[in-house]
């Protein structure tokens, strides 16, 4: 186990960028296999805002989060970041993306996991001990994530979001698999997120506890297809 | 980088990365052909630089179709991509063949002296072979990034990248094969064919990496 210096604080500069950064989506649509899930999807957030994206199985949550992370090309209209400055020219360069899967490699130990990650994203934020500590898991660092039940695998990819810093969180079902005792933790964690001037975007069917969330609700209605996206 | 490239060579050292898996079929490929072939020494001789060159193909397209799809499997793919901004995609696929090739291929790289002596192949074929193969194999890796990049999403595309790769492979096996036998026999001229097949390594090394980002950028669903 080694120690990473810790980063204590930002930039100036990159404070104050961010506070203008705004993540918007226009009339956007996302598809999946040729088919519309969703369409004409409207929101503006600012640092500090959080969305919360409920609907049911199929509703295009996760789609939402994959085209608004870039990783599906947009099927109408279009996502975008401003503000971002040079450090964050687009959403990739400036999100954290949790989606259903976790990310890291059976074989590794935790400590691995969590420094690859930490290592290659770059933007150091709490050092590795510290940021298992916030997820309540600080003595398994030296496990194989292998191991792990599905709560604390979760925990471990949610801990992958402190190591190194990124102003905007694309959450999908990161409740998933949870105890309420980490639920409370995840929606701690989130809220210190927003405090400090980031922006969340979370996917649920659970009701998450954070005050002053915005919600986006994704039905039917808008979409019109079937199948299992969400 | 550095941290990707460590992490993809414990990956395939650990238990379950199957980095030995090709040695071994490496030796199997090159332990059957004697029995086959019968105990002319000579002819083992002769014949025993394609043995080898055949065999280091076979067995470094064994564990390519794994390359991405372990990665896609539990997620991390989609992060790479992401961090499409920060580390260029392709040089990103450049770092996991590299790291591929350290773990899986150079060892069989490392073993190829050795099954050299069961083809009765004197020192310099040997050396010669041995080079070539240093210098040639991490060609087919590049090749096959592109070949398991097209084939990520299936979900046993093992077969698929070896059809794929294999026909964009026999350049390299041509050249490589070439070089080795141009070391024993005397008239035949070494370096052209050498560094053809140096050529080629590079040209695939930037190539390669390209198309296989440009692959996995689509490949998204």
């Amino acid at each position: 186990m080694g120690y990473l210096p810790r980063c204590t604080g930002f930039p100036a500069g990159a404070v104050q960028a961010w506070e203008t950064m705004r993540l918007i989506a226009e009339k956007l649509g996302g598809a999946r296999g040729g088919q519309r899930v969703f369409s004409t999807v409207d929101f503006s957030l600012a640092g500090g805002e959080c969305l919360v994206v409920t609907g049911p199985n199929g509703a295009g949550k996760s789609t939402l989060l994959r085209v608004l992370a870039g990783l599906l090309p947009a099927d109408a209209g279009h996502a975008a970041l401003e503000g971002g400055g040079e450090e964050f020219p687009n959403v990739a360069s400036a999100c954290h993306y949790l989606g259903h899967m976790n990310g890291m490699k059976p074989a590794l130990s935790v400590f691995e996991n969590l420094k690859f990650w930490q290592e290659f994203c770059g933007a150091p934020d709490l050092d590795i001990d510290e940021a298992l500590e916030r997820v309540g898991l600080g003595s398994i660092g030296h496990l194989p994530f292998g191991y792990l039940s599905t709560g604390q695998r979760r925990r471990i990819s949610i801990a992958r979001l402190l190591v190194s810093f990124r102003p905007i969180w694309l959450l999908d079902e990161p409740s998933a698999g949870l105890d309420r005792r980490s639920e409370a933790r995840l929606d701690d964690l989130m809220s210190k997120q927003l405090a400090r001037g980031g922006i969340v975007v979370a996917a649920t069917h659970l009701p998450l506890g954070l005050k002053g969330a915005r919600t986006l609700e994704m039905g039917p209605g808008s979409t019109g297809r079937s199948g299992e996206t969400g | 980088m550095l941290a990707l490239y460590l992490r993809d060579i414990r990956l395939g050292v650990r238990a379950g990365g199957g980095a030995l898996t090709g040695a071994l079929f490496f030796l199997a490929v090159v332990a059957t052909i004697p029995f086959a072939v019968g105990p002319d020494l000579n002819l083992l001789a002769r014949i025993g630089p394609a043995i080898l060159w055949v065999g280091a193909l076979l067995a470094s397209l064994l564990g390519l179709d794994r390359l991405f799809q372990a990665d896609r499997e539990d997620g991390s793919l989609d992060l790479l991509v992401l961090a499409g901004d920060r580390h260029m995609l392709a040089l990103t696929v450049l770092v996991k063949c590299l790291a591929h090739w350290t773990a899986s291929v150079l060892p069989l790289v490392v073993a190829a002296p050795v099954f050299g002596l069961i083809l009765n192949m004197d020192a310099a074929g040997i050396g010669a072979c041995a080079l070539t193969l240093l210098v040639g194999t991490p060609a087919i890796t590049f090749v096959g990034a592109a070949g398991a990049a097209v084939a990520v999403g299936l979900p046993r595309g093992g077969l698929l990248v070896s059809v794929l790769v294999l026909p964009l492979a026999i350049p390299i096996l041509i050249f490589g094969v070439s070089a080795s036998y141009a070391a024993v026999n005397d008239p035949d001229p070494f370096m052209p064919p050498f560094l053809i097949l140096a050529a080629l390594t590079l040209f695939l090394a930037v190539v390669g990496p390209v198309a296989a980002a440009a692959a996995l950028r689509f490949s998204a669903d």
